[in-house]
């Protein structure tokens, strides 16, 4: 038993070094003072001198700052818009009997069908056409980043499900005390379903923070660039520095770590149950 | 219960959801259609209607059919491996072992790491004098031009996207193994089955339409592939590791031929469609649709 322990330590720990080398290189990378060659052979993990210039010095010449303010504007409305327009929608669908309900279900259910690449350039025609980029306004800017996530399917789903196990009996109590609608909605509904909501701000955060695609399209400002959208840009300012554009991943890498560690429970699977027996 | 809505509440709860749909959804959806049967050569305020001309120049266009090679091969190699690799991760996940939170928690860093901070990650690693050469060197391998060799650029990028991936499905299996029946593997353990065996007639079956669950996905995001490529290649060298996706982006947004990209966008709906409907009646079983 104590053999097959160890094996099974030895497989995660080659895991675990798998998962994490590429970002030690990084850190490593990001960690070597100039008085050494990174491009040396054989490489060395453990740098010599130690030293934090790099990371000063890719924060000097490179607005963070501003950035990451610009990812946390964006996910923080596409979060919000979110949470209210897929509690709003997912209401109806759970609770109401209404003419038109298959319909307006399987329209919504509809665009999961249908990547967002294939769709994307109409999107950016319609972005244009509404005037949301940063050419106009910074405010626009951001509308343009946000509008198009502001609801999706998926969302709407979850809510629906959260309210379709809430019993029923609660709504009768809710309308007996005189509720209308929206406050049997606002009152009853909504608090009851903290635990969805919060995996759907969770999720809908990480997916935000790590988009590229979008914002790489529509953002033609420098200053209106989201954090992965600048660490891309990192390459092309200083090409072949790599201690920079070390320096510069891993300081961009920090916001999302630190979320991930600190609600890890709802990224990982079972974290309550036991174990399989081996 | 007595009517405590009008026929016009259900509405009200559902326009901010069906706006934000109609305007970036619905109406790009069947302006995706439009865009395809026109040309954007002459001004790009006064397209002209050229039919199926897009499709017929895509359709004879070499690059086309390198680009939708590229990408089968991307699916083709990366999928099985997505599938069959993350249940043996999970395996060792399910494990009741001194700091399993542990090692689960760093296996699924590279799914929160940013695609872009991750494709930065692998160029480095990738480069000629890099670690990754200098670690395959212990086990003889000579060193590898891993993205500037047109024969192997598209496997490292492969490589990257399994690495990130990983992960991922393997607490999808995760979460499934936990409603794995505890009384067969312990039956087993009576009947002295070795762990393997054991694995192979009990976790498999009961993993089955998970199994098929991922299979679905990773194909899906396969298809789409763009960042990893925006990041380390470029579509390079040679167009080898060039992409449906990145070949749209690159087409609408830089050399601005929307038609073209347009009719490209919509094979690519024709190539997902068959997928979609599958990762859609797992989405309605899931939901209990009906």
């Amino acid at each position: 038993m104590k053999s097959k322990n160890l094996l099974m330590h030895i497989c995660l720990i080659i895991l675990a070094i798998v998962s994490l080398l590429p970002f030690i290189w990084l850190v490593s990378t990001a960690l070597k003072s100039s008085s050494e060659n990174i491009f040396a052979y054989p490489p060395e993990l453990i740098p010599r001198h130690f030293t934090l210039e790099n990371f000063f010095g890719v924060w000097k010449q490179i607005p963070f700052v501003a950035y990451i303010y610009n990812s946390l504007i964006v996910a923080f409305f596409t979060i919000i818009l979110n949470l209210i327009f897929s509690s709003l929608a997912a209401y109806p669908l759970a609770r109401m009997e209404f003419k038109g309900k298959n319909f307006v279900f399987f329209a919504i259910l509809s665009t999961i069908m249908v990547p967002f690449q294939v769709i994307m350039i109409p999107i950016y025609l319609m972005v244009l056409k509404l005037n949301l980029v940063d050419s106009v306004s910074d405010f626009n800017g951001f509308l343009g980043l946000i509008l198009p996530f502001a609801v999706n399917a998926f969302g709407i789903f979850l809510m629906r499900q959260s309210y379709m196990g809430i019993p029923k009996e609660m709504d009768e109590a809710a309308i007996m005390d005189g509720c209308n609608a929206f406050e049997l909605w606002y009152k009853v509904l909504l608090p009851m379903s903290k635990p969805a909501l919060a995996t759907l701000a969770i999720f809908t955060f990480v997916g935000c923070w790590g988009e590229f695609l979008w914002p790489s399209i529509v953002l033609s400002k420098q200053t209106m660039f989201t954090l992965p959208v600048g660490i891309n840009h990192l390459q092309g300012v200083f090409s072949s520095n790599w201690r920079y554009i070390s320096a510069g991943a891993v300081i961009s890498t920090v916001p999302i770590l630190i979320f991930f560690l600190s609600l890890q429970k709802y990224f990982i699977a079972g974290q309550n149950q036991g174990g399989l027996k081996n | 219960m007595k009517n405590y809505y009008s026929k016009y509440t259900p509405f009200l709860f559902l326009i901010p959801a069906m706006l934000i749909l109609l305007l970036f959804f619905f109406i790009p959806f069947v302006e995706s259609f439009i865009l395809s049967f026109k040309s954007y050569d002459h001004s790009l305020y006064n397209p002209t209607w050229v039919g199926l001309a897009n499709y017929q120049a895509l359709l004879g266009s070499k690059e086309f059919w390198q680009v939708l090679w590229n990408t089968v091969l991307f699916m083709v190699v990366a999928v099985p491996i997505l599938v069959v690799l993350p249940i043996i991760i999970a395996v060792l996940l399910s494990q009741n072992l001194r700091g399993i939170t542990i090692y689960r928690v760093i296996s699924y860093i590279p799914v929160i790491i940013s695609i872009v901070v991750a494709g930065i990650a692998f160029k480095w690693l990738y480069n000629y004098d890099g670690l990754l050469n200098y670690l395959i060197s212990f086990i003889g391998i000579p060193k590898v031009e891993w993205l500037t060799n047109p024969d192997i650029a598209i496997y490292s990028v492969i490589i990257l996207t399994i690495w990130k991936g990983l992960g991922y499905y393997a607490m999808i299996y995760l979460g499934a193994l936990a409603t794995a029946p505890k009384e067969l593997y312990e039956s087993c353990d009576i009947d002295g089955a070795s762990v393997f065996r054991k694995h192979l007639a009990i976790t498999i079956p009961h993993l089955m339409p998970t199994i098929s669950l991922v299979a679905v996905i990773s194909s899906i995001s396969a298809m789409k592939v763009f960042v990893e490529i925006y990041v380390m290649t470029q579509g390079g060298p040679m167009n080898s590791t060039k992409t449906i996706v990145y070949y749209i982006y690159q087409r609408a947004f830089e050399n601005l031929d929307i038609g073209l990209a347009s009719a490209c966008g919509i094979i690519l709906l024709i190539i997902t469609m068959g997928l979609s409907m599958a990762n859609l009646k797992y989405f309605e079983q899931q939901n209990q649709i009906g």
